[in-house]
């Protein structure tokens, strides 16, 4: 007997699972995808370079939240676990170590994907709300590590001076570093992508269905659960050691439950289990958020609070889920 | 000997702000399957209208003792009936988010009206001072509230066990489904738990003002170990969640006295507790263990 809780999550948000089974015709997909790749190619003439950095950080940051809640079912609110660990780990390799800037970021990817091990296999022994506890309390305890770890981390005051190394070529200019990180942005979305578009993709969105039904048919399914978390913690740290490279800084922020707290919302606003979703929801929060501080708007909270809790109660489709749905019904009745 | 008792009593202290916080937020858990990410901003909310009370209009401690709560509780009836109630339906996972979007709100209002430094608050004459128990003295103010949270743990405990909406409060956070199939309307009691669960956080919050710092982020990490004190106690038991609340609140005393050379074992001790008892009892100390999913 479940209780009401711990019963399987089911993302009502519609739309999600939609897209894993009906899904739009080739060349619609094809020619979405030319798009994304020419917004991308433009991005940085459009916006400030580095607010176009930041969306791409979080990008992958929100695709790799997608990856387990629209996917797995687990909605992790202790992602800043990973995406700051990377970041430290970057921010150190890339000081100490004098190394190009994507070796740097590869090894705190991998750092952040090892700390999702441990959390990863104490928390996939619970689900649904219990899950997003879970997670948020382990991510506050490397947040309280970071904090009195000073000798590495540097406490109140951060790491200063990342550099962008990259084979002596000089990325300083925000507009060039943007087009050198594009590349590896586009490798962990491809990554992405492809993991929910394989078998193992399809036995995860089955898990998240349908636990009961995956493990009658011999699943693993804790140890399936565990895989997709590591996978989405790598995928957070690569958005987290491009953040440190791209600020040359790293603070205590990187780590603290708001942060977690927020890529879950641009997954959500985006349209959770869209995967491109994530994309378009870091997009719109980055861009609102810089946006805000430019105009001298002190409470910066106040509005993205409120977004959050109006995308909550009106708009739970996201975005690219509401044009995603309204697309297929079209495209449905045309058929007729 | 003495010393150990000192640091015991202590942390009996700030358990019993764990236990109220962790009691509230078992019985709102228990009565609309939500977990308030908010609870740590009404327990800021509770401290900080104390503070304004006093300071602007001259309202005593023991006023805004009563005060605060009940104004909270009214906010939070409020709150429940305006969004909360219209996500009930839904996974928790969205009201879980929309407490969170709430709690930033409420963090942002405090901060831009008053700033973000902290406000002290005078301890009302009549609890300054310490008490003498012979060996050791301990300051009036921690006795309080120490014995003031206890009480109201018994008086809580009390309604619990031989009130009627106690008996359906226990039911329907212990046996959602059952107690539904006997017939007991549980939505009319909805509201006013949630508000009392809320008031609860209100109440810790203005016995927190003359011991802690007044800030309007004084309730932003807080609330992260209080969630670590439930998964402990097991969020479906509401005893469990208040004898988690004291125990933690123990473990850290003592690990801060006996360990102080390193002083990250006081903040990080609740969680490594948590991951413990996930390993051997996933469901919490006083949970029930759910069905395999």
């Amino acid at each position: 007997m479940t209780s009401a809780v711990d019963s399987p999550v089911e993302v009502k948000a519609g739309g999600s699972g939609l897209l894993t089974v009906a899904r739009a015709p080739g060349w619609v997909r094809y020619a979405l995808l030319a798009v994304g790749l020419l917004v991308a190619l433009w991005l940085p003439n459009g916006l400030y370079p580095a607010v176009a950095v930041d969306i791409l950080c979080w990008a992958l940051f929100a695709v790799s939240v997608d990856l387990l809640l629209g996917f797995t079912g687990l909605m992790s609110f202790g992602h800043a676990a990973f995406w700051g660990t990377s970041a430290y780990v970057t921010g150190l390799v890339a000081i100490h170590a004098g190394l190009p800037f994507p070796a740097a970021v590869l090894a705190g990817a991998l750092a952040a994907a090892l700390l999702a091990l441990p959390i990863g296999y104490l928390a996939v022994k619970r689900t649904g709300i219990y899950f997003a506890m879970v997670t948020l309390a382990f991510a506050q305890l490397v947040y309280y590590v970071a904090n009195e770890w000073r000798s590495v981390t540097r406490g109140e005051n951060g790491l200063q001076g990342v550099p962008r190394e990259f084979f002596g070529l000089d990325l300083t200019d925000d507009y060039y570093f943007y087009y050198a990180i594009l590349p590896v942005v586009l490798l962990g979305l491809a990554a992405a992508w492809r993991i929910v578009h394989s078998p193992f993709g399809r036995v995860l969105v089955g898990i998240r269905d349908n636990p009961a039904r995956a493990r009658a048919l011999g699943y693993p399914v804790h140890r399936y659960k565990l895989t997709a978390f590591v996978l989405s913690g790598f995928i957070a740290g690569l958005g987290g050691g491009l953040f440190a490279v791209g600020h040359r800084f790293v603070s205590l922020d990187v780590l603290h439950w708001t942060t977690s707290g927020k890529a879950v919302v641009v997954v959500v606003l985006g349209g959770i289990g869209t995967l491109w979703g994530g994309v378009l929801g870091a997009a719109l929060v980055v861009r609102l958020e810089d946006w805000l501080s430019f105009s001298g708007f002190e409470a910066v909270g106040l509005v993205t609070g409120g977004i959050f809790v109006l995308v909550v109660l009106l708009f739970r489709r996201g975005v690219w889920g509401t044009v995603a749905a309204l697309a297929l019904r079209w495209g449905a009745a045309r058929r007729r | 000997m003495s010393s150990f008792l000192q640091n015991t009593f202590n942390g009996l202290v700030s358990g019993a702000f764990y236990a109220l916080l962790a009691l509230g937020l078992a019985v709102i858990f228990g009565m609309l399957r939500v977990v308030n990410f908010a609870h740590g901003a009404f327990y800021m909310l509770g401290a900080f209208g104390a503070y304004v009370l006093l300071s602007e209009a001259g309202v005593p401690f023991w006023a805004a003792l009563v005060i605060m709560p009940v104004a909270l509780a009214v906010l939070g009836m409020a709150l429940e009936r305006a969004v909360i109630h219209r996500l009930t339906r839904l996974d928790p996972l969205y009201n879980f988010l929309l407490t969170f979007g709430l709690t930033l709100i409420l963090q942002d209002l405090v901060k831009s009206r008053y700033g973000s430094q902290s406000s002290p608050y005078a301890t009302p004459s009549a609890l300054r001072g310490s008490v003498d128990f012979g060996l050791f003295d301990f300051p009036t103010y921690r006795v309080f509230i120490l014995g003031f949270t206890v009480l109201l743990c018994v008086a809580v405990w009390w309604v619990l066990v031989r009130t009627r909406i106690g008996m359906v409060v226990r039911a329907a956070t212990e046996r959602p489904e059952l107690t539904r199939a006997f017939g007991i309307d549980v939505g009319r009691w909805v509201t006013p738990v949630f508000g009392f669960g809320i008031g609860l956080a209100g109440l810790a919050g203005v016995l927190a003002a003359p011991m802690r710092a007044v800030n309007p982020l004084m309730g932003a990490d807080l609330i992260i170990v209080v969630f670590a004190v439930v998964v402990i106690g097991g969020l479906g038991s509401i005893f469990g969640s208040v004898a988690a609340g004291f125990g933690i609140g123990l473990v850290q005393a003592w690990g801060e006295a006996y360990l102080s050379d390193f002083p990250i074992v006081s903040q990080t001790i609740v969680f490594v507790v948590m991951a413990v008892v996930l390993l051997w009892r996933p469901a919490g100390l006083f949970g029930r263990e759910e069905a395999p999913a």
